[in-house]
């Protein structure tokens, strides 16, 4: 009987062991990142104000503010997901429907795997060669937003699959012996249900591209720009023009990066601000993402 | 055992000569004419890749009557069931030899030229977990209409009331039919599911174990549907539950390792089976 009680409390010993060790290795992890948030915001959060988003850069660090680089963010982003969202998903759904199973597609999921974990700035090489010189789309909004958009293909692919395979073998039977195709199945169930998944990769992955600077700055955005591309939606007909993805442009990243390596501390401020925004920027993201999640799950219960 | 049963003819004279017509007595009252033939298997085939899971099996389908599948697990009664809806086809290196007639346009369902996706407009199935959509109950019924094209709201009302009335589920549902479907309890599903089936108006329509998921009173309601549903369409349901097929249907077909051990009507197999293994199983010393 004492036997036993000791064989216990050695357990539960080791028990308490890993709980202080796994609590530990959360509180530095987690505080880590705390401390890095706190450090922005206590530098940052002052300097946040209207005229900080409605400036242009200047010289004056006071007068500066983040108008074309928030503008020039939300531009790139646009042409990203226009480019990655629907290329994305149709690949992921291709792949996981309709792809035999067979060598070439092994190779290929591997590539799309290995893609996913391919450096940054590669894919800034790769567009500085390919969209640049050989397609001569220049310094613009469309060369940063298909590069980007090259960037969370792979990811978004991966979402895709995951998210389709999610869908339960029953309702794809259910479908087809009712005498429905494979594309009927693919676009009246598998897709709609699966959606609450793939948007909430493809905005996990757009919030690593907004915040990307490596790739921005092969391809030549400019670092200090005081105009703003012209606008999607004009007075006059036809209302709708793409001229701004011509255009070119700053983000987020390229102005704190520029900001950051002046040596006056008073735009170390309007770094650590512009910082807080993107962070936030993110935040926000990450939160539609969680949201979107929990709408689509809650309707949907195998 | 093996070995007895390869040696043991497996073909009923029954199946070989003619429609189950000769020797039937059926038991319900309504529909009492004899039946027509709806389906006739000859020689059927079945492979999984290298392994064969149905051999040489013949049977015939009376025209809207209830035919049972009964046997142990691992038997190829599913196996079997697919074949009728060409669900094997989804996935990839099976292979079917033989034939499935479908009458009365003699047409080889099972033929390499025949288009699956018609066969199933043709067929309606019933799976053994119910499988709704996640959508609500009146696109439920309403999608395999959709499917065939239909987007009248008038023809689409219509047709998805009289289905849920055929599946006895019209009066719980009539006034939420815009409800999701994973609202309503299981045996409420598999009712919807046969809806489903039942608004394109099969000709034959499968049910694959369809209440070994149910408690006994919603398997008693979907045993009670089928019994209504005799008469009007041609049934074949597979069945784990021997009391279940010798309630509901009017044939019955044993089967055991691929094969077709024995088939007639279901009073006959059940209270006079002429193989050995039939009655071994029946009286439950195996299975």
């Amino acid at each position: 009987m004492r036997s036993v009680q000791k064989i216990i409390s050695r357990n539960k010993l080791a028990d308490g062991l890993f709980i202080v060790v796994g609590l530990l290795a959360l509180f530095i992890s987690i505080g880590t990142l705390l401390a890095l948030i706190l450090d922005l915001a206590l530098h940052g959060a002052p300097r946040l104000s209207w005229q900080f988003f409605t400036s242009f850069p200047s010289r004056f660090a006071e007068k500066a503010g983040i108008l074309s680089a928030w503008v020039g963010t939300c531009m790139v982003m646009l042409v990203t997901a226009a480019c990655a969202v629907p290329l994305g998903i149709a690949a992921g759904t291709y792949l996981e429907e309709y792809a035999p199973r067979n060598w070439v597609t092994d190779v290929i999921e591997i590539n799309i795997t290995n893609l996913a974990g391919v450096p940054s700035i590669v894919y800034g090489l790769m567009a500085l060669g390919l969209f640049i010189y050989q397609f001569n789309l220049g310094q613009s909004v469309l060369t940063a937003g298909l590069t980007l958009g090259l960037l969370i293909l792979p990811m978004v692919i991966i979402a895709t699959r995951e998210a389709v395979r999610a869908i339960p073998r029953n309702i794809r039977e259910a479908v087809y012996a009712l005498g429905g195709t494979q594309w009927q199945s693919i676009r009246d169930h598998v897709l709609p249900y699966s959606m609450g998944g793939i948007l909430t990769g493809v905005i996990i992955a757009m919030s690593r591209a907004i915040g990307e600077s490596a790739p921005i700055i092969t391809i030549g955005a400019l670092t200090f720009i005081a105009f703003l591309p012209p606008s999607p939606v004009q007075t006059t007909p036809p209302f709708l023009s793409l001229e701004w993805i011509t255009s070119p442009y700053t983000v987020m990243p390229i102005q704190m990066f520029n900001w950051v390596s002046r040596p006056q501390a008073d735009f170390h401020v309007n770094a650590a601000a512009a910082g807080l925004v993107l962070l936030l920027m993110t935040l926000a993201m990450n939160g539609i993402a969680i949201y979107l999640r929990y709408r689509f799950r809650k309707r949907i219960k195998w | 055992m093996v070995e007895t049963l390869a040696m043991t003819n497996p073909t009923p004279e029954l199946q070989r000569n003619s429609a189950p017509v000769l020797n039937s007595s059926l038991r319900a009252t309504s529909a009492t004419e004899a039946p027509g033939l709806k389906a006739r298997v000859t020689g059927l085939n079945f492979y999984y890749g290298d392994t064969q899971a149905l051999k040489d099996v013949n049977l015939s389908i009376a025209e809207k009557r209830v035919t049972a599948l009964i046997g142990p697990s691992g038997c190829g009664k599913t196996t079997y069931l697919r074949c009728f809806n060409r669900m094997h086809d989804l996935y990839p290196n099976n292979r079917y030899e033989g034939e499935i007639l479908l009458y009365p346009d003699e047409v080889n369902i099972i033929g390499p030229k025949v288009d699956p996706i018609e066969v199933r407009m043709r067929i309606g199935m019933v799976f053994q977990k119910a499988n709704p959509f996640p959508k609500t109950i009146y696109e439920n019924v309403a999608y395999g209409l959709r499917v065939r094209g239909v987007r009248k709201r008038s023809v689409l009302d219509e047709k998805v009331e009289q289905a849920l009335q055929e599946a006895a589920l019209w009066d719980e549902v009539k006034d939420r039919l815009h409800d999701l479907a994973f609202n309503l309890s299981g045996g409420q599903q598999q009712r919807l599911c046969i809806a489903r089936a039942l608004a394109t108006d099969p000709e034959i329509l499968l049910f694959d174990e369809p209440t070994s998921a149910l408690d006994p009173i919603a398997t008693a309601r979907i045993e009670e549907l089928i019994t209504e549903l005799r008469g009007r369409v041609t049934i074949i349901i597979v069945t784990h539950n021997m009391q279940q097929a010798a309630r509901v249907s009017d044939y019955t077909a044993f089967m055991y390792l691929g094969e077709l051990i024995e088939f007639g009507d279901t009073d006959i197999i059940f209270t006079n089976p002429s193989h050995k293994q039939t009655e071994d199983y029946i009286t439950g010393r195996y299975g």
